[in-house]
């Protein structure tokens, strides 16, 4: 007897509630949605394949969620172990497991507990798998704290998106992303079809402001608090290594050691603000987290997946944001695709400047404001020869096209139309941006 | 509204080999390239050189150990990147003559990610880790060099004062090292 019919006859009406919405149909369907019995056991039980990234305060809601609606085939990335501090909301964790993997956990928690459930745990950093482990899945689903991550993951999907001849999408290589977010009381769910609605890139303006300063600025010209903290923790930190290790933002000795140099680097700048507090939001950059937040927002994305997976009602368009500060509320909207996305734009990704007299820096300076780059690298092709303009992170490079910064980028040989090539952590790929002069018409073929 | 389910069970069941996108330029080599090279992160014994900067194809690597047999030394590796990377590993030669259980006397590397065990999201970085590591912990149980191998499981003594002496300049048996100290 298969495993399926077992489970079955053990709970005889564990699907029924499914079943009335798959089986039967009703004023709120999906026009085109064909009640069957095939969605229910073969789709969400047999082949429907979910990735769910994080297994933390969103990712535990998620799991149970989505185990508990009937899928089988789930798997789970998180790089993160157990602390102490996540046992109040991350409820598939006990005492007994702080310090071991969160996916690990997790796994084995929902499969102990949901029987016929299979989920497969995956101890590691999104960035540890390619296209290949990604193209696996019919749905992706985040639960992340991380806007870097997320953009990576975003980048990921795009890049698996594939064209026929005539250049139209083609709909088999769309991996849907269900993505939640949430903070204190506030959170937001969406739903991304890669290529086709607005990618994560696309509304990047709706995230909360990154935390991330020019290295010029925070080396030269500080006027932030936040300049120095991030001063002793990118350059002071590496350069002194106190403690002969990479910084951890839960341990008291570090978080007062750069405590102690932002202040003296404020001090020499005239810089009031810098306190015990600040610095430890900076270096962890904290969350906070509301477990009810997580459960109603992890609740919607579920429900998301659900809609995608067995095509039964319309799929959120696009964006719920949800507040419960104050009572209850919520508002959905459709984000919009931007043509020119960084990610998921089809045309080449233009790059507007002043002019070609402006120096090589002042284009850097664009790319770290305007796309929250961390340090690019960019590079160029001139006459089909590779040409290196500036790569900040490998000293003997760095010392060879340090000059660079100061020529204009005529004197580089760029013009109107050339194409460059940007590489920088916040993507998964190297990025072509096409230069285009304000004041020029563009010569693209 | 795009309908997925159906769509998605051919293409699963299909498995259809996905096309390679023709709107990039840049060759995806030279693209994947850049990345791995903006964000090398190489450990305080390990150093790059690009004897042209534009290249970011051809670079070597220079590692010199601070513990274990070779401390002291100075060993320099060079690169090749091929068009089909990272599909293909990136070739790597050790330019300096060691007595090493891993590399032969023709500069060949054994190193399972150089082989064997590469994967597309490996990174120039993991072979950096990869070929340090090989100096801290020579294998003698995939060797290339069979007499190297052979001394180091039968005498971690006699090992060490044969690195040492190729190191310094000399011969161990009949072969002949330049020396590589720093
Ligand atoms: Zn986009």
């Amino acid at each position: 007897m298969d495993v399926a019919v077992q489970i079955k006859d053990a709970f005889p009406k564990r699907w029924c509630h499914l079943k009335k919405v798959l089986e039967r149909t009703g004023p709120f369907c999906h026009p085109d949605f064909e009640p069957s019995t095939d969605v229910t056991n073969h789709f969400i039980m047999t082949t429907c394949k979910i990735l769910v990234i994080g297994a933390g305060g969103l990712g535990c809601e998620l799991l149970k969620n989505l185990a508990l609606m009937g899928f089988k085939d789930i798997h789970v990335i998180d790089m993160d172990t157990i602390d102490l501090s996540n046992l109040n909301r991350q409820f598939l964790f006990r005492r007994k497991d702080i310090g071991q993997s969160k996916a690990e956990v997790a796994a084995k928690f929902i499969n102990q507990r949901i029987p016929g459930c299979n989920v497969t745990p995956h101890y590691n950093k999104i960035q540890d798998f390619d296209e290949c482990f990604y193209r696996q899945f019919h749905i992706v689903v985040c639960g992340l704290d991380s806007i870097v991550a997320r953009r990576w993951i975003n980048g990921m999907l795009i890049s698996l998106l594939t064209y026929d001849d005539d250049g139209d999408l083609e709909q088999s290589s769309i991996i849907p992303m269900v993505d939640g977010g949430t903070e204190g009381f506030k959170g937001n769910v969406r739903v991304i079809l890669p290529g086709i609605s607005a990618c994560i890139e696309c509304t990047l303006d709706l995230f909360p402001p990154q935390v991330t300063y020019p290295l010029c600025t925070i080396a030269s010209t500080p006027r932030l608090p936040e300049h120095c903290i991030e001063y002793v923790k990118v350059i002071q930190w590496p350069k002194e290594n106190p403690y002969e290790a990479a910084i951890d933002g839960d341990d008291p000795v570090h978080i007062n050691w750069i405590y102690e140099k932002a202040s003296e680097r404020a001090n020499q700048f005239n810089i009031s603000g810098v306190n015990f507090r600040l610095v430890q939001g900076v270096v962890k950059n904290i969350i906070p987290a509301v477990a009810s937040t997580n459960a109603a927002i992890a609740a919607a994305c579920t429900t998301e997946v659900f809609k995608i997976a067995t095509s039964c009602s319309v799929p959120l368009s696009n964006y719920m944001v949800f507040n419960d500060v104050d009572g209850l509320y919520t508002y959905t909207y459709e984000a919009e695709k931007k043509d020119d996305c960084l990610a998921c734009g089809q045309t080449a990704k233009v790059l507007e400047i002043k002019s070609t007299e402006i120096k090589l820096q002042q284009l850097i300076d664009q790319l770290t404001e305007s796309y929250q780059m961390k340090n690019p690298g960019v590079t160029t092709s001139i006459n089909g020869k590779n040409r290196t303009l500036y790569l900040p992170t490998v000293s003997s490079i760095e010392e060879q096209t340090r000059e660079n910064l100061k020529k204009n980028l005529g004197d580089l040989g760029l013009e109107n139309g050339s194409e460059i090539n940007v590489a920088d952590v916040t993507s998964p790929n190297t990025l072509v941006f096409v230069l285009k002069v304000a004041s020029e018409s563009m010569q693209v073929e | 509204m795009i309908k997925l389910f159906s769509l998605k069970q051919q293409k699963k069941d299909g498995e259809a080999t996905p096309k390679v996108g023709n709107q990039k330029k840049a060759s995806a080599a030279q693209l994947r390239i850049t990345k791995d090279i903006n964000e090398l992160n190489l450990p305080k014994t390990c150093n790059t050189e690009f004897p042209d900067p534009d290249d970011l194809l051809s670079f070597k690597l220079i590692i010199c150990p601070d513990e274990g047999f070779y401390r002291g030394g100075r060993f320099v590796f060079s690169f090749k990147v091929g068009p089909n990377y990272p599909h293909e590993p990136p070739k790597v030669k050790c330019e300096t003559p060691v007595y090493h259980p891993n590399i032969d006397l023709d500069g060949n590397v054994c190193l399972n990610i150089l082989r064997e065990d590469w994967k597309p999201v490996l990174t120039i970085n993991s072979i950096v880790y990869g070929l340090q590591y090989l100096f801290l912990e020579p294998n003698p149980e995939d060797p290339l060099n069979k007499e190297a191998a052979e001394v180091l499981q039968n005498n971690r003594r006699v090992f060490e004062m044969n690195v040492l002496k190729a190191m310094r300049g000399g011969c161990v048996g009949s072969t002949f090292f330049e020396r590589c100290l720093k």
